[in-house]
């Protein structure tokens, strides 16, 4: 079991499945927070609540954050067997030609995390009852971050790096599921570009239509 | 005196193999679990055999100087490996292929050893591919063939100009499965020292951790060489730099006799040496004669780029001395021809070694696209080492030492002078006489390490059943070890001023010169004196740095020196002895009026194995060769 | 030309090793990089010091024995490329070149620039084979073999074990070498009969070796001399869950 499990190709393979459940979420946070652009709080509000309280989204949430904490605790084994694998350091720098995108990918994932966990403090928190707040009213909350300058320049550069870390990892996924051969390769790798462009420009542009058309 | 008995069984030719095969002792499974065999060398040979005999249930030992039994220098063959398949329906068969190997051999070899060769050959195959070695295939998914070196039939199965690589790592895959299974032990970077005889039989080897510098003990019921040939007697060749005479060496001073050891193949199509420092040629495929012409300048010296002499000014030499093949005389032929040109004056590059394979017509016959196809590894290869690019301009190539016929004697069961004592492979003298064939290297290491070897091996293991496993604290080995440590010693404590490295290059410039291509008595006898006064020379000035026990390459390279100044000897004393041209033997004294190799049956028709006599001039043993199945005829390729 | 060479030495595995630096003149642009070596171990013997051990055999870029990293790159700047094969004309006059043995765990250097890398033939002996004995085989054509597949298994039949893949992943993972292996078989009738048992034991001793894992980031692909390709690693994954 422990060979299935914990073999250097299944922990890839379990990692990749965690990242690719998170990919498929992502869309669909996009989709309620567009909502945002709405000047009629109510629609947001719904759905979230929505979120908040159908039971089968409560389960898929479990699902979820399984998947994030897999993904994550999956991600530190692997970089620390990675960095033990290699006692000696070169002296020089590798210079071998690949992509930046992939060589820092773990940061980029670190990054991520960090704004995961500020994330939560500002909503999901609110919603367990661990930070005061109006569970009902996240819209209201998401207006009053967004006038914060500072927050938002954190929010886009936040959204840059989670677009870095989904170019690579979407990539990544396919490679390691096995659906990659050399003709599917540049199909994948322009699909992920695609998605690691739209995804994180979504969430971007939400700040910036407040900002100046509101 | 030793005697010779090559043990050929009787009857026909095409039925002696079954005929061995139906009447050989056998060992039975219970016994062979109490039988160890040393197997020395891991190339196409060796892992076969290896392998072959664990799947038997034999305990096996396998030893290389390499640290993984994949660099064997089997991996370095490019063309392909032959069979009698007849895929092409082109009418080959095995008797054709036999009769192909005679006759390059230029009558040579035993007709009985040649022909069962070609008989395994199509069971090689069928071996390799069934081992995944991935060979070329047709669109309807059969295999491929190519027709390679001369001969008038496709049977060349190939991998790209890889097919020594793929084949050796088939070979060391049904290895690594025997390794797996417990039945073969594998020990890598070891150099067998010494063989050990108990009452005149192999029962053992010391060997040197190349690590630890430990020496080591390891004892058997036989003892198997597969070591491959001896080219880097000429420093510079295209073999592997570490590849070494040392283990045959030893063996053949301890009893076993080493035949024909003058018999070495020049390889026509090597880049040239560039450089004082250069350690190694580089071989370019046999292949680029199918389209490349090769030319000198007709003028002496002339110095101008090659793309600058007009049509006119250039000397197509073999085709101009053998209309009838032209471009694909077989390699001694072709090798002799551009050191004759070098010779005169009209060798061309920086040190005048050199002629020109040119691709310019066939470039402008078939397109660059074709060309591509057809040789583009090839050509970006000699781009990378030259810096050169023979799409522009002719690749230049100059004739390097290459394979060795010529190695330790074998009876008809593969088995040396010394009884328990096999060789296979290149380490034997056996099946190709004095010249070998395109692509049948491959064929004749596999078919011995697969095929004949864990056959015949039985006939004398079977007389070892009773034999219990032999220990390794008997004075024998007691004295073998101390006679190692000795030379080891004496090694590094002359703290001489030269490196074994420039004895080695000095050693081969006299081999190249006076017993390479061509050969004359002069020059011969000056070479045999030179060799002796090079060989005191190391034994007084030579220098090791480091110690014994410890990873040390100056001491693995000086005694592997050491070994190929007493071999070189030997090859100078059989090319003198033999005062004919035949194959890759020339002698200068016999030769036709238009400068062509002759051969003389009356006289020569026999296997020069020479047995060691200490200090004294070793002895000749000569088994005559018999052909009752062949008529003996001239090779002509005009 | 004249270089500034900085090598790493270390006398054996139990001791540590340190940089040395060397200056050497009559470098000859023809040369290989091995021989550029020779030149300077030749200096050395003269002078009575310690040459520098490194693998080497072949020189024709086949065995694949020799490999350093030279001045961040496994075999050199140069791609497809071997140590031995590599030209000293691709160097500058005057340059420093930094040289140093592959680095992994699996590896353990025992001399100067030589490692060990027998993990690599453990990985292999665990089950990199078509278990058929001699004399058990077919007549070859009786397996029909796609050609496209025959060509496939060819191109990542040509590794040459030489660890370049290791040495330049930045965790030191052997994917690259497995997956070769595993989809050379793989692509052939005649491997899928124990194809999952195959795969599943490789991957088992990889790990056991403690060669790092994949973050596809293909440094292997871009520093194999012999330009094997990534989607290998993409079959080998597939291989492996379809032995389950």
């Amino acid at each position: 079991m422990n060979k299935i499990l914990f073999s250097a190709v299944s922990k890839k393979f379990v990692m990749a499945l965690a990242g690719l459940f998170l990919l498929v979420f992502l869309p669909v946070h996009l989709g309620i927070n567009l909502m945002l652009i709405k000047s009629d709080p109510e629609p947001f509000n719904t759905a979230a609540h929505f979120m908040a309280t159908f039971p089968l989204v409560k389960v898929v949430e479990i699902v979820l954050f399984l998947a994030i904490l897999v993904h994550i605790i999956y991600g530190i084994i692997l970089q620390i067997q990675n960095w033990r694998s290699r006692p000696v350091r070169y002296a020089v720098r590798n210079k071998s030609e690949t992509s930046a995108f992939s060589r820092f990918v773990i940061w980029t994932g670190g990054a991520v995390l960090i704004f995961l966990v500020i994330h939560f403090f500002n909503f999901y928190f609110i919603k367990l009852g661990i930070v005061e707040g109006d569970p009902e009213n996240f819209y209201s909350v998401a207006y009053q971050l967004f006038a914060i300058r500072g927050y938002v320049i954190l929010y886009w550069v936040c959204f840059l790096i989670l677009g870095f870390h989904l170019y690579h990892s979407l990539q990544s996924a396919f490679q390691t599921l096995g659906w990659s051969n050399e003709f599917w390769k540049p199909v994948i790798r322009v699909i992920s570009l695609i998605y690691a462009i739209l995804i994180p420009a979504g969430f971007a542009a939400i700040p910036l239509i407040i900002q100046f058309f509101k | 005196m030793i005697t010779l008995n090559a043990k050929i069984p009787e009857g026909p030719l095409e039925e002696k193999w079954t005929r061995y095969k139906a009447s050989s002792k056998l060992v039975n499974p219970a016994n062979k679990k109490k039988l160890d065999i040393i197997v020395i060398g891991t190339g196409l040979s060796g892992a076969g055999a290896a392998s072959s005999l664990g799947e038997l249930g034999y305990n096996v030992k396998v030893f290389c100087y390499q640290d993984s039994p994949r660099r064997a220098h089997s991996v370095a063959a490019q063309g392909g490996i032959n069979a009698a398949k007849n895929y092409k329906n082109d009418g080959d068969n095995v008797y054709r292929l036999f009769y192909d190997m005679i006759k390059g051999g230029d009558f040579r070899a035993r007709e009985a050893n040649v022909y069962r060769i070609a008989e395994v050959s199509n069971q090689v195959i069928d071996h390799y591919t069934a081992l995944g070695v991935p060979f070329a295939r047709e669109y309807g998914g059969t295999l491929d063939t190519r027709s390679f070196g001369g001969v008038q039939v496709s049977r060349t199965f190939y991998a790209k100009g890889q097919t020594g690589q793929q084949c050796l790592l088939g070979a060391y895959s049904s290895l690594n499965r025997q390794i797996k299974a417990g039945t073969v032990k594998m020990f890598p970077r070891r150099d067998m020292l010494e063989l050990v005889v108990i009452d005149g039989k192999a029962r053992g080897i010391i060997t040197r951790n190349l690590i630890t510098g430990e020496i080591e003990r390891h004892s058997a019921h036989a003892v198997v060489l597969a070591t491959g040939g001896y080219g880097t007697v000429y420093y510079l060749s295209t073999l592997a730099v570490n590849s070494n005479a040392s283990a045959a060496w030893k063996a053949y001073k301890k009893g076993a006799a080493f035949a024909n050891p003058s018999f070495v193949q020049i390889h026509p199509t090597s880049i040239p040496q560039l450089n004082e420092f250069q350690s190694k040629l580089t071989l370019m495929s046999e292949s680029l004669r199918n389209d490349g012409r090769i030319w000198v300048p007709k003028k002496k010296g002339d110095t101008r780029p090659a793309n600058d002499i007009p049509e006119e000014e250039r000397d197509y030499y073999l085709e101009r001395r053998y209309p009838a093949f032209g471009n694909l005389v077989p390699r001694d032929v072709a090798s002799r021809a551009a050191k004759e040109r070098c010779d005169a004056g009209y060798g061309v590059g920086k040190t005048g070694l050199a002629v020109n394979l040119d691709f310019r017509d066939a470039i402008k016959k078939q397109g660059k696209k074709s060309i591509e196809n057809k040789y583009g590894n090839l050509f970006d290869m000699y781009k990378a080492i030259t810096g050169m690019n023979p799409y522009d301009e002719p690749m230049q190539i100059y004739p390097a030492g290459h394979y060795t016929m010529g190695g330790l004697w074998v009876d008809y069961e593969l088995m040396t002078t010394i009884p328990g004592l096999f060789a296979i492979g290149e380490s034997n003298f056996s099946d190709h006489g004095a010249n070998r064939l395109g692509a049948s290297s491959l064929m004749q290491a596999a078919g011995d390490g697969y095929f004949i070897l864990p056959v015949t091996i039985s006939s004398f293991l079977s007389g070892e059943i009773r034999i219990p496993r032999i220990p390794t604290d008997g004075p024998e080995f007691d004295e073998a070890e101390k006679s190692v440590r000795e030379r080891l010693e004496k090694l590094l404590s002359i703290r001489g001023k030269q490196s074994a490295a420039s004895f080695h290059k000095r050693l081969g410039k006299i081999m190249w010169d006076f017993c390479g291509m061509t050969r004359n008595e002069e020059g011969l006898k000056k070479a045999k004196e030179m060799v002796r006064a090079l060989r005191s020379e190391f034994w007084s000035d030579l220098t090791v740095t480091g110690e014994g026990n410890d990873l040390n390459q100056q001491l693995e390279k000086a005694g592997r020196v050491a070994d190929f100044l007493e071999l070189a000897e030997l090859m100078i004393t059989d090319a003198l002895n033999r005062k004919e041209s035949c194959g890759a033997h020339f002698r200068e004294e016999s030769q036709t009026p238009d400068g062509e190799a002759r051969r003389i049956d009356s006289e020569y028709s026999y296997v020069a194995a020479w047995e060691y006599n200490g200090e004294n001039e070793p002895i000749l043993n000569k088994e005559p060769l018999k052909f009752e199945f062949v008529e003996l005829k001239e090779r002509s390729y005009k | 030309m004249k270089l500034r060479l900085k090598i790493w030495r270390q006398k054996n595995a139990k001791t540590k090793g340190a940089f040395a630096s060397y200056d050497l003149d009559g470098v000859s642009s023809d040369m290989s990089f091995l021989e550029m070596l020779d030149l300077l171990n030749s200096r050395l013997v003269s002078e009575g010091k310690e040459p520098v051990a490194f693998d080497h055999d072949c020189r024709e870029g086949i065995c694949g024995s020799c490999g350093m990293y030279i001045n961040g790159y496994p075999h050199g700047p140069v791609p497809g490329l071997t140590t031995c094969h590599l030209s000293m004309r691709y160097f500058r006059d005057g340059e420093t070149i930094t040289i140093e043995p592959w680095r992994a765990r699996p590896f353990p250097v025992i001399k100067d620039l030589i490692v060990d890398r027998s993990a690599m033939d453990k990985i292999q002996v665990a089950g990199g084979f078509i278990s058929v004995t001699a004399g058990a085989a077919p007549e070859a054509n009786n397996n029909l073999v796609r050609k496209h597949s025959s060509d496939l298994a060819f191109d990542s039949a040509i590794c040459i074990g030489c660890g370049a893949c290791v040495a330049a992943c930045k965790n030191a993972s052997a994917m690259l070498f497995v997956s070769a292996r595993v989809s050379q078989y793989a692509l052939l009738p005649q491997g899928r009969p124990e194809a999952k048992e195959r795969v599943r034991a490789m991957v088992e001793e990889m790990d056991r070796q403690g060669f790092g894992n994949c973050s596809n980031t293909g440094a292997c692909e871009a520093q194999c001399p012999k330009q094997i390709k990534l989607f290998n690693i993409a079959r080998l994954n597939r291989e492996y869950y379809r032995s389950y």
